[in-house]
């Protein structure tokens, strides 16, 4: 008998989760454009509503286009299933919302992109779900701020916008030494340069308006379930652990084994809180990721180039990016991201906040917009926009400056970036 | 719902229904290294539908606890004890895989005991490639890697779940990875050695229904329509472009199918 032969990344990325279309032959995956789906029979549509049957009922719960999409991020991330949401950050209130109550707890990395530091700092607070900001870099300082009433340890691949490396080995043990759960937002990385399940991480989200899509023409999010984490054992998720009234006193452990929270997290969150994807929106996320591979080859290689270049001008006073030997996680990168570490970095320069504003409006290659991982180079100043409601001392702790730029490295060819970065350059020094 | 058997706690998905002694019953068996949660669909159909629902852990899998048993001969009999533990009367019995050969053997050794068979994924005998049993054997993830590629048709290996945004190839291998060392190497060395045992399926008279995957790898097709060629009163189901993973592949084939003889 043959050894296995599972199909590689790049062919995932083209094919996982489609099936030609049986009825047209379509070989694009169609948009199902569908609100509803038709039930056979009546005895068919209770099958469905009751999980006896497989289908699709109502586009909120589930849509065959997003379907495909679904599953082509869980292969791809290596989960047991996915969930496409509104937002990368619908994603994460999803993930939040299945797990923990009102009265407990998450920890998360301090250097986080802001709307993720709004939703734990300010808003669920308000729902009773407090959260503990840590360094990314010291793991003793996750655990000791672990407590009774922890659900959830959080924190991104690549810290935003300082570009700490998470030590997804080290963090997922720490997590899992005290039963709970470590979730990973994986946007800066994508698959393709970092599968964080492999690494320990059990649950992982991208905002798929990134670098999935990769084009800047849609919001998406994604959530993907690695089915690692034995929510019973833990005896600490009553949501997935025991019956839920909500649904006729399921037990979503019991009955669905590893893809206990996944399933959960679509028979509750989307049907209650309703953050789910438009089918066109799937398709057009689903177009960017046929192409991942190349794409973020290339990000990776331009950027390579562009960080390169930057280090040696006068007017850069300092350059942050892992693939750089004196960077602090480099080692770490290099273990975890082997094939680069995606396409957004920052930097600073001499002059500080009103030198970076020279430089942003002298730009024309660079689109100064509040977004990432677009196949076109962007920048942005993080304290004056994307992070704007941390106050001084968060933003210090997320290691922001005032100065701070962040860029990132499209598909261009990257001598005009060059050139376009050098012009803002010259500009940011005149008085 | 658990239930006490020689000392030790026995896991069954009832499929969230209410048990009851008017109802008639089902009970559903895994295959090697698997538990109660691949059954989750149908269990849940017949609960629904009015019939006692055992989707049963065998000792040392899932949620039962004990030492994996090693023949397919033991595993009937523990099944034989569990049947009358739980005071069951004319069971259908659904087993797939490993679990399809327990129910052969028992249908075979008790034939009027039961009210109908359903064999899924069977092959008499089920021979298991040497390097996954090695593999199995030392624990090595590599045997994870095999059974679950080969129990998937080529098409499947791509997705395309009816089951929305589940990933049906990693979903086999986390399954496969909850299983305790040493289980699924005595469950798939009971599967290899349950050889000279074409002959029970002449000894089997309830009507049978036999589910096969065109493309399954691991029992081939055509074994298992020798098998079916044995059994007297026996019907066989075939599945287009499905593996022997049926359950994942095809769980609206594999219900309409099971409909037909529960």
């Amino acid at each position: 008998m043959a050894k296995p032969s599972n199909y590689k990344f790049d062919t995932l990325s083209l094919h996982a989760g489609q099936k030609p279309d049986p009825t047209t032959g379509a070989r694009a995956v169609p948009i199902y454009q569908s609100a509803s789906f038709v039930f056979p029979d009546t005895d068919y549509a209770v099958g469905l509503f009751n999980i006896e049957r497989a289908g699709h009922v109502y586009s909120r719960l589930s849509n065959p286009t997003n379907a495909v999409l679904e599953e082509r991020i869980a292969a791809l991330d290596n989960g047991v299933g996915a969930i496409a949401t509104a937002s990368g950050q619908a994603a994460t209130h999803l993930a939040i919302a299945t797990i923990v109550s009102n009265g407990e707890h998450i920890v998360a990395s301090r250097s986080i992109y802001g709307g993720t530091h709004n939703l734990l700092a300010y808003t669920l607070p308000r729902f009773g779900i407090e959260t503990t900001f840590v360094d990314p870099r010291d793991p003793a300082a996750f655990k000791s701020a672990i407590r009774d009433n922890t659900r959830l340890i959080f924190g991104e691949i690549l810290g935003n916008p300082g570009l700490e490396v998470l030590d997804i080995p080290v963090i997922s043990e720490l997590a899992h030494a005290a039963d709970l759960p470590l979730m990973v937002d994986s946007t800066f990385a994508t698959p393709y340069l970092c599968r964080p399940i492999d690494f320990g991480a059990d649950i992982v989200m991208h905002s798929a308006t990134k670098f999935l899509s990769g084009h800047g023409v849609v919001i998406g999010g994604l959530l993907v379930d690695g089915g690692t984490f034995d929510w019973e054992r833990s005896g600490k998720f009553p949501t997935l652990a025991e019956p839920y009234a909500g649904f006729h006193n399921l037990n979503f452990s019991e009955e669905f084994g590893p893809a206990a929270f996944i399933t959960r997290a679509r028979k509750e969150g989307l049907r209650d809180f309703g953050a789910c994807m438009s089918p066109s929106t799937a398709f057009l996320i689903l177009q960017g990721i046929e192409t991942l591979p190349l794409r973020m080859q290339q990000h990776v290689e331009n950027t390579k180039q562009i960080v390169e270049f930057l280090s040696e001008q006068e007017q850069v006073e300092w350059l942050n990016h892992p693939m750089l030997e004196q960077h602090p996680d480099h080692e770490l990168a290099k273990r975890l991201m082997p094939k680069g570490c995606g396409a957004v970095f920052s930097f600073g320069i001499k002059g500080g906040s009103e030198a970076g504003i020279k430089f942003i409006e002298n730009l024309e290659v660079f689109s100064h917009l509040a977004n990432i991982g677009d196949a076109k180079s962007l920048v942005i100043h993080p304290a004056s926009t994307t992070h704007h409601r941390m106050d001084s001392e968060a933003l210090k702790a997320a290691g922001i400056s005032e100065g701070l730029l962040r860029l990132s490295i499209g598909l261009e060819d990257v001598s005009d970036l060059m050139a376009d970065l050098r012009k803002g350059l010259r500009a940011s020094q005149r008085s | 719902m658990y239930f006490e058997l020689n000392q030790q706690r026995v896991f069954c998905s009832t499929g969230n229904g209410i048990l009851s002694e008017e109802k008639p019953s089902v009970i559903f068996l895994h295959g090697a290294g698997m538990e109660h949660s691949v059954w989750v669909l149908p269990a849940r159909y017949f609960a629904r539908k009015g019939y006692n629902v055992f989707a049963l852990d065998l000792p040392g899998h899932g949620r039962s606890e004990g030492l994996a048993l090693d023949s397919i001969s033991s595993m009937s009999a523990w099944l034989h004890e569990v049947i009358h533990a739980l005071n069951l009367s004319k069971p259908a019995i659904v087993g797939h895989s490993m679990g399809s050969l327990i129910a052969l053997s028992y249908a075979a050794k008790y034939a009027d005991s039961l009210r109908a068979l359903a064999l899924l994924g069977i092959s008499i005998p089920m021979p298991v490639a040497e390097a996954l049993l090695q593999a199995a054997r030392d624990n090595s993830h590599a045997a994870i890697d095999m059974a679950n590629t080969w129990s998937h048709s080529s098409s499947a290996q791509l997705g395309g779940n009816d089951v929305p945004g589940i990933n049906m190839m990693m979903s086999g291998q986390r399954l496969l990875e909850r299983s305790s060392d040493g289980v699924f190497y005595s469950d798939l060395k009971a599967c290899n050695e349950f050889t000279d045992a074409l002959g029970l399926a002449e000894n089997i008279s309830v009507k049978t229904l036999m589910i096969i995957g065109e493309q399954d790898k691991m029992t081939a097709a055509s074994n298992a329509l020798k098998v079916a060629g044995k059994i007297r009163n026996c019907s066989v189901t075939s599945l287009k472009a499905c593996g022997h993973a049926m359950l994942s592949e095809q769980p609206n084939a594999v219900l309409n199918a099971l409909i037909t003889i529960v």
